[in-house]
């Protein structure tokens, strides 16, 4: 098993070099989602990059899909796809669409998602759907903390409870930011772990850069203690690994200036797990 | 004659599908009874899912269980589905590309008493800008069943739009079977083109009998499905006869009027008179005293037939 710890420094270097080629993308929630997404695709999900239609994978479903830079790092460098079309992210003709597409067939990729709050329907249906049919995997969703502000996500919060879903995880990338500011200051939505255990979820609520605790939090889903549905509130810092970008909510949409960019790199460190799309040092010079 | 409203036969054909696919699942949001879907549930209870008062997160569970190999039904009426889970529909669905079924009742005015907020006169429209969404609006119960079974045999989205009355049935004497997005033509006449759909087929027939007494000759077309249009057939009318009436239970704006007219504007234009609802909401009433007070009758239908025929001579005599 790859170092967890560099593959998501690669993911960070991925988004990075991704965003400052294309001039445009999501930084702060795709840094932030780094370990989680490392740890679900090199770690325990169960799954074949080169068969992505295997029925007994288990899915992974991104439903706040502006962090898409994040999985397609994930995807390519877990072997779905060459990694040298990440730097072909948001152009035109692009697999690689700035939310993520069914429609444009990227391998990987399970439904399409951008506009929030519609993700863990989805990934309601994918997993009434296997169990229906009795194929023997998990669905994950990632969802992000102000899109739980979108009253769709509690309709299929109340449909995971009602049927009884335990093989779905909502992992929810807890960063207490949103555009227009922090998540208190726009609408509140804590104390979430209460509000999710009164609707019949099963809560774990874990430090998101942790990856011992991620790990620990996805054993615990496995093993299905309860016929609960799980939600893992993933504490995490917006631009996780950029200081001078950490925890402030413009850094959800700006793009960095290149030479912002080669300084960001610098701050994430070097990754021994793969090698860099580009190097932004000289496109910069 | 038989009279069977499009959710019973919906209904009852769902089920007979079920009992030979297993892939076929339903869902609904608290309307069972109302589409119908009560009788796959007593049936198939693990095939059933209820997702109470919810319509969007109906549409995007649809969604998944497709993505997971499932073919489903998503039932609701005809507002809360086009209108109030129109961008789920838009992305979980249609951007996917995902082989959902959304078979709706209560389009149309004959909704009856419960008024305008469950009246849908737009959705016809709304549906048809959806990239990859098939548009079917069957003319009476046995096309309704035909159209379901060709629904579910075709891989993609799906809008059906079932009556919630019975209705006489008018496709009973065809012999052309049905298929997507190939319009079925019940007349053939030569001075004026009525094309038609759902419960205004029917009255586009009767319509043609009383022009008839009056010495016009109007064609009659049953076009069920309204995306994809059948452009060839539509063409060929215009050629025919010279001017086109087309009626439907829903808005003069963007359905079948609006799609029939998108067609013969760039192909051939001739003048065309659509019956439908004005730009206005319905209101509550009988069903039938509803279709009398906003137009949708054959009266108006032949009223239209007139017009149009009357413009086409207008034009002929302008430019001949």
């Amino acid at each position: 098993m790859p170092n967890l710890e560099q593959v998501a420094r690669r993911i960070r270097r991925d988004v990075i070099q991704m965003i400052a080629v294309s001039r445009s993308g999501h930084v702060g929630g795709a840094l932030g989602v780094a370990e989680l997404l490392a740890v679900l695709y090199f770690d325990q999900m169960k799954h074949r990059p080169g068969q992505p239609d295997w029925e007994e994978r288990d899915r992974f479903l991104l439903s706040n899909g502006h962090v898409c830079a994040a999985l397609y790092s994930a995807l390519a460098r877990s072997g779905y796809f060459p990694a040298e079309e990440l730097l072909t992210f948001r152009k035109i003709n692009s697999r690689l669409q700035g939310h993520p597409s069914v429609h444009d067939r990227l391998p990987g990729i399970e439904t399409a998602s951008g506009p929030l709050g519609q993700g863990l329907s989805i990934a309601c249906g994918v997993a009434l759907g296997l169990r229906l049919r009795g194929i023997d995997a998990d669905v994950y969703c990632l969802v992000g903390d102000g899109e739980m502000q979108e009253g769709q996500i509690w309709e299929a919060v109340m449909t995971a409870a009602h049927y009884r879903l335990n093989r779905l995880a909502m992992i929810v990338n807890w960063n207490g930011l949103q555009i227009d500011g922090k998540v208190e200051d726009v609408k509140n939505l804590e104390p979430v772990v209460d509000k999710l255990a009164a609707f019949g979820w099963n809560v774990l609520d874990i430090d998101g850069h942790d990856i011992g605790q991620i790990r620990e939090a996805i054993r615990t889903f496995k093993r299905r203690e309860s016929d609960r549905p799980c939600a893992i509130i993933a504490r995490t810092v917006m631009a996780k690994g950029v200081p001078f970008m950490e925890n402030q909510a413009v850094w959800h949409g700006k793009v960095p200036s290149m030479e912002e960019a080669v300084r960001a790199l610098e701050a994430i460190g070097p990754s021994e797990a793969f090698s860099d799309l580009v190097d932004l040092a000289q496109v910069h010079a | 004659m038989g009279t069977e409203s499009g959710r019973d036969a919906f209904g009852k054909t769902l089920l007979e599908l079920a009992e030979k696919d297993e892939r076929i699942v339903a869902l609904t949001a608290d309307l069972s009874d109302a589409i119908r879907v009560h009788w796959f549930a007593q049936r198939f209870p693990d095939r059933f899912f209820q997702i109470g008062i919810a319509e969007q997160d109906m549409i995007g569970t649809a969604a998944g269980l497709a993505m997971a190999g499932l073919i489903p039904f998503a039932t609701t009426f005809a507002v809360f589905a086009a209108n109030r889970a129109n961008e789920q529909i838009r992305m979980a669905v249609c951007y996917n590309g995902a082989n959902v079924k959304i078979a709706v009742s209560h389009g149309g005015l004959i909704t009856g008493e419960d008024g305008a907020t469950h009246q849908g006169l737009e959705d016809i429209a709304a549906m048809r800008l959806m990239p990859g969404m098939t548009v079917i609006v069957p003319a009476d119960g046995p096309e309704t069943r035909l159209a379901t079974i060709a629904a579910a045999e075709m891989q993609g989205p799906v809008y059906l739009r079932l009556t919630r009355l019975a209705f006489p049935h008018v496709t009973d004497g065809i012999r052309e079977p049905f298929v997507i997005g190939k319009a079925r033509t019940l007349r053939t006449g030569g001075d004026v083109s009525i094309i038609a759909c759902g419960i205004m087929v029917g009255m586009a027939l009767e319509a043609s009998e009383m022009l008839e007494r009056e010495g016009i000759s109007a064609s009659v077309v049953n076009m069920h499905t309204i995306k994809p249009i059948d452009q060839e057939t539509i063409i060929a009318e215009a050629k025919r006869t010279g001017c086109v009436v087309t009626a439907e239970e829903h808005s003069v704006y963007g359905g079948l009027g609006g799609a029939v007219a998108e067609v013969l504007a760039e192909h051939y234009p001739v003048p065309v008179v659509r019956v439908g609802t004005p730009d206005t909401f319905g209101e509550s009433g009988e069903p039938h005293a509803l279709l009398r007070k906003y137009g949708l009758t054959p009266e108006a239908i032949a009223d239209a037939a007139r017009r149009a025929i009357r413009k086409k001579k207008n034009l002929a005599s302008l430019t001949g």
